[in-house]
């Protein structure tokens, strides 16, 4: 049954995240008292909270329909999720322009439908707008080429 | 009378500032935009968009927010309407008559229905904030930490009965986004609490980032899952002016949304949804010919779009005087005013009236600028359902990289992002909304501040939260909402709901 795979996965989540938060709780903040309440007190408390649901996830049926979902875009989790962690690490050295046409670049690729054609095309139209509104528009401070980029950067930074 | 006059005026004044009139005009215009590209939703509209407006003025960006919200509203409509996808939950129900009133080929009267009676609906609900809001607010301003907890409480509690979904997975989600919202220093005694050791995470994690992961990126991959079936047949809107019958049909839904949709709107939790469905719902049973629902009634247009409109309006009330979301469109708000230095809660109208009131009389404008704008755009909007998704999501996926690395200068913001649109995939897929961990993440150091506070008062004894009356009445209503939940036909009944929604 795939719905109760789906409470198995859910709930052992949240007794793994709740088992964490609550061992930082316990072992490395001060709890104190409902008095004077220390810093671990309130996190440890949600943590057991959590724990307990998590279980009761577990145990519990739900009885609720099962929401259909196609099959995991594999592809999309692959490009998607590493693409804004590239332009976060690249948008300092790399500036602004090459950052964007990078970010773009890989996210077109999630989608199985796309050719390099249209994956150039767009980079290069989408890019020259977000230059345009977000350095020329609305003036953000992000320097439009960074010092990775050596000449470009002297020309245009 | 006359103070209302008399803020109200302030308020106008405010809001037809030539620059809070343009930027009012440019959020209803991308609002509706964003709002009525398939598959993403007013939430996921706001948080992508909410960057864009934080080198605003506070009372500007609140202002810009508030009409993309109704824009982005008034966007799912239109793609109910027209290809029976509704662009978020409270739509659905505009979906069941409107999607057969435009096979009938009366797109055009379903479309003018939606936007007569929701700029009805919204100019009766925002007339209602304006008197009820300084009251409550004034009732509030008494309450000390003991209440304050105990409303967040309920608050949460409410979310949960609204959620989608198995109950206790909401739960659950609630207590991870409090949990997550700890993250950060400690606001007692400095410690780093959860921060693994990161610098970048010392005053937590990014709101922004948190909130586009979870419906900006979660919804992409979403839309990902099937992406063959997007050709859409859209047919051609001609006559958008209802007859003279099809008016004299909508008046009596169009009253009878209104006041459902301004009641139940003010509830915490996501009172547009529900009132919806209760609007339509009570159409059907009082009208004369009840099979002609479902087979493209006008009033099964009218009546749920009166009150879902003013179910979002109304839902601004708890808002702006309580600083307690009602809705994660609310939560980003709030977000959206801690971000700008104001502190959201009762005192906002006495502290920033020209925020408040600019507000409030910004959102009749909005509705009005909607009216005139959506009516004769109509044409184009249809044109925009055509953009294929791939130029769509790398759009919205640059867009908001670039927004959030705006916001703070900070690599580490996009770095949340990727782990929240992950994390907010995989939960969606295993069947848990993340509306519930939005609002506790906001909540999380609020709720714990004020537990702190009222148990410092009482030295200890957590007998406070019951022997204060307003904050005994407001847990025992949280006791009562918890048990009708969990109440054996309630439940099934909810789960039918959201099935039949879904």
């Amino acid at each position: 049954m795939p719905e109760r795979r789906n409470d198995l996965v859910a709930g052992a989540i949240f007794v793994g995240l709740g088992l964490a938060f609550g061992a930082e709780a316990w072992f490395a903040l001060p709890i104190g008292s409902a008095l004077r309440m220390g810093p671990g007190f309130f996190p440890l408390l949600l943590a057991v909270l959590l724990v307990l649901i998590g279980l009761a996830v577990v145990f519990v049926p739900s009885g609720a329909a099962e929401t259909p979902s196609g099959p995991i875009p594999w592809r999309g989790l692959a490009v998607l999720l590493p693409a804004p962690v590239i332009f976060g690490a690249t948008i300092r050295g790399l500036g602004l322009a090459p950052a964007i046409a990078l970010i773009v670049l890989i996210t077109v690729f999630a989608s199985r439908n796309v050719s390099l054609r249209f994956a150039v095309l767009l980079t290069i139209g989408l890019t020259a707008f977000c230059v345009a509104l977000f350095h020329f528009g609305l003036g953000l401070p992000i320097r439009l080429f960074g010092p990775w980029t050596g000449p470009l950067a002297r020309l245009f930074g | 009378m006359s103070d209302l006059l008399a803020n109200l005026g302030l308020g106008f004044s405010v809001a037809l500032h030539t620059g809070n009139l343009v930027f009012c005009f440019f959020g209803v215009l991308l609002g509706t935009l964003i709002g009525v590209l398939p598959g993403i939703g007013p939430t996921a509209t706001i948080a992508l968009l909410l960057p864009v407006t934080m080198s605003l003025e506070p009372a500007t960006s609140l202002i810009m927010l508030a009409g993309i919200y109704y824009g982005a509203q008034y966007g799912g409509s239109t793609t109910a309407i027209l290809i029976n996808l509704p662009g978020e939950s409270s739509s659905a129900v505009t979906a069941i008559d409107g999607y057969q009133m435009a096979r009938q080929g009366r797109a055009g009267p379903a479309l003018a229905a939606a936007a007569l009676s929701s700029f009805f609906a919204g100019t009766v609900a925002t007339l209602l904030l304006a008197l009820f809001a300084p009251p409550l607010a004034a009732v509030a301003l008494r309450f000390g930490p003991p209440e304050y907890f105990s409303l967040m409480v309920l608050g949460l509690v409410s979310a949960v009965a609204l959620a989608h979904g198995p109950i206790l997975k909401a739960i659950a989600m609630i207590v991870l986004g409090l949990l997550f919202g700890l993250v950060g220093s400690d606001l007692y005694s400095g410690m780093q609490r959860f921060t693994l050791g990161f610098y970048e995470l010392a005053e937590g994690l990014n709101f922004v980032a948190v909130a586009v992961g979870l419906f900006g990126i979660a919804e992409i991959l979403r839309n990902l899952e099937n992406e063959q079936n997007r050709d859409l047949v859209i047919r051609k809107v001609t006559g958008l002016m209802p007859t003279r019958e099809d008016l004299k049909r909508i008046v009596g839904p169009v009253l009878r949304g209104t006041t459902l949709g301004s009641v139940l709107g003010v509830l915490p939790g996501g009172g547009a949804i529900l009132a919806a469905f209760a609007a339509y719902t009570v159409e059907k049973r009082v009208s004369r010919t009840p099979e002609i629902f479902g087979k493209g009634a006008i009033e099964g247009v009218a009546a749920p779009e009166a009150a879902n409109n003013a179910g979002a309006q109304t839902s601004f009330i708890p808002m702006l005087t309580l600083g307690i979301p009602a809705n994660p469109v609310m939560a980003l708000m709030i977000g959206a005013l801690i971000i700008q230095g104001v502190v959201p809660g009762p005192n906002v109208v006495t502290s920033n009236p020209e925020l408040f009131w600019g507000i409030i009389a910004s959102m009749w404008l909005g509705n009005l600028m909607l009216m005139l704008l959506n009516l004769p755009l109509i044409g184009l909007w249809v044109r925009l359902l055509t953009v294929p998704y791939a130029v769509l999501f790398p759009s919205i996926v640059a867009f908001a990289a670039i927004g959030i690395y705006a916001l703070g200068s900070n690599s580490f913001d996009l770095y949340t992002l990727a782990l929240f649109g992950g994390l907010g995939y995989l939960l969606v897929r295993l069947g848990c909304e993340p509306a519930p961990l939005l609002l506790g993440f906001i909540l999380g150091p609020m709720l714990e501040d004020h537990l702190r506070r009222a148990l410092i008062i009482s030295r200890g004894d957590p007998m406070v939260f019951f022997e204060r009356p307003i904050s005994a009445g407001l847990l025992i209503a949280a006791a009562v909402v918890l048990a009708i939940v969990f109440a054996p036909n309630v439940a099934r009944k909810r789960a039918e709901i959201f099935t039949e929604e879904g």
